[in-house]
């Protein structure tokens, strides 16, 4: 039984999950420290002891608060609209995601996902509105504007991948400025198309019509009934067979291959016949395609609005948070289903911190934050740590006294552990 | 033209400095992205600064100009206290840097806001009294000019913030120490081939670390005179982009000072005709022209204001188009300095 665990300790993939949980667990701690800190030096008519404890414990188990009872004690369980909204806002994020995720597993670093979830929302918005329901059906209203908004995305993605195969141009560069050309863009399209934003008499100045005014909205599935109180709709399911499917399209075909070819040497993929300009281009494409798509499946739901008056200088979050998630998921297509809700719990957790306590939701945005700080070395980490255990294998030269305690203590603890190293050092 | 020569330069001078902090970082070997975010960490310390020494009563309004340097130094060591964070990850961590740079884009205005709210339970932290014209813009009695200006004085010397004089003379001042002393050659070695540096006897350690901290204090500072000059001396814990577009601006310089500061005032003559099109009188007839030229691009379906937004971003993009092959770029920047690999 030990071995089993040990082999699967050794395993790559399992060192990677758990150096993404060590990011995890990093950054839940700095946002408690930080809730602590606010708390001690904070004004004191908002903050005591008692909220102190109400905010570590809601930064980490917000999703299961069901409020507070009636002595104003936080009470917790099942809280169906919490856990139905994670999944909706997990929908979002989990597409921008899987579009990082692709990019980085072909070489690339996609940090253009905000223009192309707005392209995607764009593209999305004006179908979803303009065609109207009552001359074409509504699920085919719904499918146009999600293929439209894709398409849209694709072309966007696509530019930085075209600039970065033929002019060799660093993508992460040619992202930043196509981010905000779509920022501006996006920004035009809809000050110009006025039917689109929402009539002044609502009192909603600065939106863009819910597509649900023309009818279109993602079927709920059933998860309304299963969650109610919540936005849930289906758009988590379609979320996770797209994901399913780019696991099959990156690890099953011939055309996945090629892409993380690329994406490990260039020169080599050129050398062995594959077509490498083309696939960087394809991959921004898909990477474009995916985090659009994002934007099509959260504003398809129906009852999403679009503020859109501001979009030229702050670009969607959704788009950022894809980072983070491929980050977590150490760029596994599968992984980033279960990054994303993770990220979207961290958001329900922030919003109920919100409700329930003087602090507020950008408390889960620190934590976030600081996980991709650490996970930008995690790998780095474990590769340290792996190395570390080698040199210890390996015969020693003489260490000082209390060092040699420490490692005498250390080496009763884990005989297994050395012993595996001693193997994993042997292979390597 | 004086207005507009004014505003073009209220917008040139963060960009400016700010290119100049990515300078100084990229010349060191670093990729510094996290500009955006510490100029909105830079932004709101001193702000923050600002505010609580005139709640405080600590400075009225006579001691305005010294509580404006103090929000200055202040706001420049906390941008140089945060890049800590991405040369500790880029240098002594070897991470990747672009990521590490993301990270601390996002952490900073995560981090503003909860500190604004959690300060003055609201989303936008302002001066406590008061407003930055009134209290610490330059007017022309202040230098002793009655009666009529010429163009130059209007421009340099009447309605101007002091921070302008600082970042010029910060400005020539780096400058002249990246290209002319012994300290801006062995930190741009550092940039081009550390190995060789080092084999000089040169700690490119020490070297990207400071290239990196004074990246991060003129980011700060840069922040700081965004927040200043722009919005009345406020924090919404966000700068509009001006982080990323004094990346632009760095690039179109080719990494280099003069050039730099051509570009940005280019950049900023772009943000300046975006944000006051219909206000501005170029050569002083009453007529507004660049107003006729919005109606004209919005009776075709554009937005003037974003058009001129997003020119600076759409040519940037075809200078790299046109340039990546015989870049200018640090050739060692990006790469995490590893003294094996010689």
């Amino acid at each position: 039984m030990k071995n089993t665990l040990l082999d699967m300790y050794r395993k790559d993939g399992t060192k990677k999950v758990l150096a993404s949980l060590i990011s995890i667990f990093a950054g839940l701690v700095l946002g408690s420290i930080i809730a602590v800190i606010v708390g001690l030096t904070g004004n004191p008519q908002s903050f005591s002891t008692q909220s102190i404890f109400d905010g570590i414990r809601l930064i980490f188990g917000g999703l299961f608060s069901t409020g507070r009872g009636a002595q104003g004690q936080l009470t917790f369980g099942f809280n169906p609209s919490n856990w139905g909204n994670m999944f909706f806002r997990a929908v979002p994020i989990m597409m921008t995601g899987l579009s990082v995720a692709v990019a980085f597993k072909t070489g690339l670093f996609n940090i253009g996902t905000p223009g192309q979830f707005l392209m995607g929302t764009m593209g999305t918005l004006y179908v979803a509105l303009s065609i109207p329901t009552t001359v074409v059906p509504a699920w085919l209203v719904w499918l146009l504007a999600f293929l439209a908004g894709t398409l849209l995305g694709a072309i966007w993605g696509a530019i930085p991948g075209l600039l970065k195969a033929t002019r060799g141009v660093n993508e992460v560069l040619a992202c930043i400025m196509t981010n905000w050309i779509a920022g501006n863009l996006v920004y035009m399209f809809f000050k110009a198309n006025t039917q689109l934003q929402c009539p002044p008499e609502t009192g909603k100045t600065g939106y863009i019509m819910v597509t649900a005014e023309n009818g279109v909205a993602t079927s709920k599935m059933g998860l309304d009934k299963l969650l109610p109180g919540s936005q849930v709709n289906g758009g988590i399911i379609i979320a996770i067979v797209i994901a399913i499917g780019v696991y099959v399209l990156m690890n099953k075909t011939t055309l996945g291959y090629q892409l993380k070819a690329c994406g490990a040497n260039r020169h080599a993929a050129r050398y062995a016949g594959i077509k490498d300009k083309r696939n960087i281009v394809l991959s921004m494409a898909i990477a474009g395609a995916l985090a659009a798509s994002g934007a099509s499946l959260y504003f398809l739901s129906g009852n999403a609005e679009f503020a859109w008056t501001k979009i030229y200088q702050s670009l969607p979050e959704e788009g950022f948070n894809g980072i983070p998630v491929a980050l977590l998921a150490t760029n596994h297509p599968i992984g980033v289903i279960f990054s994303s809700i993770f990220m979207s719990m961290l958001n329900i957790n922030g919003q109920m911190l919100q409700n329930l306590t003087s602090y507020n939701k950008h408390l889960s945005d620190i934590i976030i934050a600081a996980i991709v700080y650490l996970s930008s070395f995690s790998l780095l980490i474990k590769m340290l740590l792996s190395k570390k255990k080698k040199e210890k294998a390996a015969p020693a030269p003489e260490p000082a006294k209390e060092e040699a305690k420490a490692a005498q203590a250390e080496e009763t603890a884990a005989p297994e552990e050395t012993a595996g190293d001693s193997a994993d050092a042997e292979e390597g | 033209m004086a207005y507009l020569l004014q505003n073009t330069l209220t917008y040139t001078i963060p960009l400016m400095i700010v290119a100049l902090a990515g300078i100084y970082a990229e010349r060191s070997g670093i990729i510094n992205l996290a500009l955006e975010g510490i100029m909105i960490m830079g932004a709101f310390i001193g702000v923050l600064v600002v505010f609580s020494f005139q709640k405080s009563g600590a400075f009225d309004q006579d001691g305005a100009m010294a509580l404006m340097l103090l929000a200055l130094v202040i706001a420049a060591v906390a941008g140089a206290v945060f890049s800590l964070l991405l040369a500790f990850a880029a240098i002594h961590l070897k991470a990747d840097q672009t990521i590490g740079g993301t990270a601390l884009n996002l952490l900073a205005p995560a981090l503003a806001l909860f500190l604004i709210k959690i300060v003055c339970n609201q989303s936008t932290l302002g001066m406590y009294t008061g407003n930055a014209a009134s209290w610490f813009m330059l007017k022309k009695s202040d230098f002793g000019i009655t009666g009529e200006m010429n163009l130059l004085q209007e421009v340099f010397l009447h309605k101007i913030y002091p921070t302008t004089y600082i970042c010029i003379v910060l400005y020539v001042v780096l400058s002249i120490v990246l290209y002319k002393t012994k300290f801006g050659l062995r930190l741009r070695a550092c940039g081009e081939n550390p190995q060789a540096a080092d084999s000089l006897g040169i700690n490119v350690y020490k070297m990207r670390y400071t290239g990196v901290l004074i990246s991060g204090a003129l980011s700060g500072i840069g922040g700081f005179v965004y927040a200043l000059t722009t919005a009345n001396c406020a924090s919404t814990a966000n700068v509009a982009g001006f982080g990323f577009l004094a990346l632009a601006v760095m690039i179109f310089g080719n990494w280099k000072p003069l050039s730099t500061a051509g570009a940005a005032l280019m950049f900023g003559l772009c943000q300046c005709i975006a944000a006051g099109y219909g206000s501005i009188d170029i050569n002083g007839d009453g007529k507004f022209a660049l107003s006729v030229l919005a109606k004209k691009l919005g009776d075709s379906g554009l937005d003037a204001g974003a058009v001129f937004r997003l020119l600076p971003f759409v040519v940037t993009l075809v200078v790299l188009a046109f340039t990546s092959k015989n870049s200018r770029a640090p050739k060692a920047e990006g790469i995490p300095y590893d003294k094996g690999s010689r």
